[in-house]
């Protein structure tokens, strides 16, 4: 297929995979903010923006925060700037998608974009976040069930995979240097809970530990659960098979590095103990992993994407 | 003027109740009010069916087009508006007959251009022999002096033509211009008759209609035949401006129809004369390039230097014979409004036949002559701009007013070379489901001619509609709109 499309089924699906992880985290932190936990607002807000990658959060208000994170087209990662860069990017590869998967996401940008809902973000953020994150869901199913599990499909796998991978890594590690652990006689239980519900992972959690959070088992499972699908190793697995399959079809040669790239990651999280992570420090091991993530993200494009010309005509 | 208000036992129909005719030639009716006989099936089942039928009909098909996304880009206003293309429920329906002298009369018609393209980048004889002005030639901004002495393959330089034809009021068909560069349209014919298959299923099959399905094939193969040196299995790809262009529908949908690869400007590069398309599997070379992208932005090294609709390097490597583009480069010159003045000697010159369809007689403002009556009766004539279409840059002398008059009169004594006069023509009329009843509205006929190894033209073309009561202008740009084109067996 065509480089510049496999480029903008990428970016669809990571801008789309971002605004669902997005509206979650707002979903979880506007709840925990309903009852009194303890935490004070901007503290919540600026480690919830921390964790989005979003800066300049520390001036605003609650509302102000919310705002910019869910509505703000001037602020890259939010929620609406996300869904119109996901559709700008369909937009730009409407015939190589289903119709089904076009009708969708058009559905969800009108959804967002429509006269108005500024006001409705104000008055019911909850039930808009709801409707995105079903909104992106939909789309996620329709996808899968009307579109060629061809090269195009995995490109979008690829997208969807390393962006939560990402996205998992840069939230785990602010919380973990950000919320005290129970230890510290400190009661934050709830937010701990809200950290496993970002990630949709709280019932997924309770099924294998019961209902006793702790941090390093919360640790564990996060990252390193082979079979929940919002666990760092599970994105990385699929995004290895996404990425293999991809090779296969390919004639270039430079697809070993990036077989190697993410073999390695797999193998790393495949075979880490939680006891040597934590005591070798949370950040250095996620930092590890987005470092390496961040390399598999410029190897796609150096081989697939925007490689020179003389190196291809070689192969 | 006669309405059917005054025979209402004969056209017991209320749906015609409001048809006028009068002097232009009437596609349904002969000048005694009575249907043609190829018409015949498509009149009785109009006169069956109930207005509110028609009208659910009508919803079903603008529906079809608005999810199938067929619209266009009306420019000029609101930073390009997208609306769907208005469709008419009545198709135009042409007899065998009567379709084979267009058929004749259009493939010779492309042939004598394709000569005349093939003379003018290489001896340039009839320029010699004065048949055409050179200084016409060569004021023509569409004359590009960088394809001189470069062979094109099977010297076809127009590929895909849409030429412009009207009927006259005696019923003859007359050629009003010729669309040689980067005509479109061509998908609202394809779809339009899939919504035809959809809402007149019987009377389609009662008329016996020849298809128009197997364009999309008889357009690969004929690309396949311009192949640079012969290459036995070509890549053809089809280059498009990108989503923002008018016609980005019309580019996706033929490439899905053929099968081939849509791709833009960034997606090709040119390396040591070759062209080729960045695929995740590697750079693939590129045989043919089917471009919907005009002559000034194909490539900034060789034309427009701030375009970025093309490909850097890529001129080179069609002049080196190693990638074919379809159209060539060039071949405005043909379809200048003032070169086809001489369209009829040009038939004359290469192919020694008298012209099968006629030319619509037209001034050239330019000769002080005929500028002088052009200027004295601007009220009765149509003039045009030379290197324009869609209808932009048009003053319609009957329908205009003083100062619209006035400012054409202004703009031809400054530059005579860059217009032209004819006529206003009386266009003959077709049956239009407007506003719940059947009304006459002016159309023209657009065919669309592929020429490779051979001529073809699919039976049918787009019929345009000039929607507004009494307008001359079909163009889509300034309220047109379309209707299928029937041409039927016999």
């Amino acid at each position: 297929m065509l480089s510049r499309v496999a480029d903008s089924l990428y970016w669809m699906s990571r801008y789309l995979e971002r605004a669902e992880h997005t509206s979650r985290l707002l979903e979880v932190n506007i709840n925990l903010m309903l009852e009194h936990s303890g935490v004070a607002q901007e503290v919540r807000w600026s480690r919830v923006g921390s964790s989005l990658g979003m800066t300049g959060l520390a001036e605003l208000d609650t509302h102000e925060s919310v705002q910019t994170m869910t509505s703000d087209l001037n602020e890259r990662s939010s929620i609406v700037s996300c869904i119109v860069s996901a559709r700008d990017n369909a937009r730009q590869v409407r015939e190589q998608i289903s119709s089904e998967m076009w009708e969708q996401l058009n559905r969800l940008y009108h959804h967002v974009r429509r006269v108005g809902i500024e006001d409705i973000w104000d008055a019911e953020p909850m039930e808009l976040l709801r409707q995105v994150r079903d909104g992106a869901h939909l789309f996620q199913g329709i996808t899968d069930s009307t579109m060629n599990h061809g090269d195009g499909w995995q490109f979008i796998q690829v997208g969807r995979y390393i962006e939560r991978a990402l996205s998992l890594a840069t939230l785990l590690d602010v919380h973990f240097a950000q919320v005290p652990s129970e230890e510290d006689g400190e009661d934050t239980h709830i937010e701990w809970l809200g950290l496993l519900k970002s990630a949709t992972a709280f019932e997924g959690y309770c099924k294998v530990y019961t209902a006793d959070l702790t941090p390093d088992r919360i640790a564990e499972f996060l990252m390193l659960s082979e079979e929940f699908p919002h666990s760092i190793r599970f994105a990385v697995d699929q995004l290895r098979t996404a990425l293999n399959s991809i090779a296969e079809a390919s004639t270039s040669r430079k697809t070993d590095r990036l077989a190697r790239l993410s073999g390695r990651l797999v193998a790393a999280l495949s075979y880490s103990q939680i006891e040597e992570i934590m005591s070798g420090g949370v950040h250095t091991y996620l930092e590890s992993v987005r470092r390496q993530c961040a390399q598999i993200h410029t190897a796609v494009n150096q081989v697939y994407i925007t490689y020179a010309v003389e190196s291809a005509l070689e192969a | 003027m006669a309405t059917f208000d005054t025979a209402p036992e004969r056209y017991g129909s209320r749906s015609f109740r409001n048809y006028e005719l009068d002097g232009a030639y009437d596609e349904m009716f002969d000048s005694r009010g009575d249907p043609r006989p190829h018409y015949k099936a498509l009149y009785d089942s109009l006169l069956e069916l109930p207005a509110d039928e028609l009208r659910r009909r009508k919803q079903a098909s603008d529906l079809y087009f608005l999810h199938q996304g067929i619209t266009f880009t009306v420019y000029g206003r609101d930073e390009g508006t997208e609306r769907i293309f208005p469709h008419d429920l009545i198709p135009r329906i042409l007899t065998g007959s009567e379709w084979s002298v267009i058929e004749r009369g259009l493939t010779q018609r492309i042939t004598a251009l394709n000569l005349f393209l093939k003379d003018l980048y290489s001896d340039a004889k009839i320029l010699a022999d004065r048949v055409v002005p050179r200084e016409l030639v060569y004021s023509c901004k569409h004359f590009r002096r960088e394809m001189r002495g470069i062979p094109v393959p099977r010297d076809v330089y127009v590929t895909v033509a849409g030429t412009d034809l009207v009927r006259l009021p005696d019923g003859s068909f007359a050629v009003l211009e010729d669309n040689l560069r980067v005509p479109s349209g061509v998908s609202y014919m394809l779809t339009s008759r899939q919504v035809m298959k959809r809402i007149l299923p019987s009377t389609l099959v009662q008329s016996g209609v020849r298809p128009v399905d197997h364009y999309g094939q008889a357009l690969l193969s004929t690309l396949r035949s311009l192949a640079p040196g012969g290459r036995s299995d070509p890549t053809i790809v089809l280059l498009t401006p990108g989503v923002y262009n008018s016609a980005y529908f019309e580019h996706a949908y033929l490439a899905r129809q053929m099968g081939i690869e849509l791709v833009e400007g960034r997606d090709l590069v040119a390396h040591e004369n070759f062209v080729y398309m960045r695929t995740t599997a590697g750079l693939r070379r590129v045989d043919v390039i089917y471009r919907r992208v005009d002559d000034d932005f194909v490539d900034p090294l060789a034309f427009r230097s701030d375009s970025t609709l093309g490909c850097a390097g890529l001129f080179n490597a069609y002049r080196a014979g190693n990638v074919n583009l379809c159209n060539a480069i060039g071949t405005g010159i043909a379809d200048d409004k003032a070169v086809y003045a001489y369209v009829p000697q040009i038939i004359r010159y290469y192919l020694g036949e008298d012209p099968i369809i006629q030319n619509v007689e037209t001034y050239i403002l330019d000769d002080p002559p005929s500028r002088k009556y052009v200027l004295e009766n601007l009220d009765k004539m149509v003039v045009k701009a030379v290197g324009e279409s869609g209808g932009y840059g048009m003053l319609i002398g009957p329908h205009s007013t003083r100062e619209q008059q006035e400012d054409f009169r202004r703009r031809i004594l400054a530059d005579p070379r860059n217009y032209i006069a004819q006529p206003t023509l009386l266009l003959s009329r077709a049956p239009c489901f407007i506003d719940g009843d059947v009304q006459a509205r002016h159309v023209d006929l657009r065919p669309y001619i592929l020429f490779g190894d051979k001529c073809t033209i699919v039976p049918g073309g787009l019929t345009r509609v000039a929607l507004r009561r009494g307008s001359l202008v079909v163009n889509s740009s300034q309220g047109g709109g379309s209707k299928d084109t029937w041409v039927l067996h016999e």
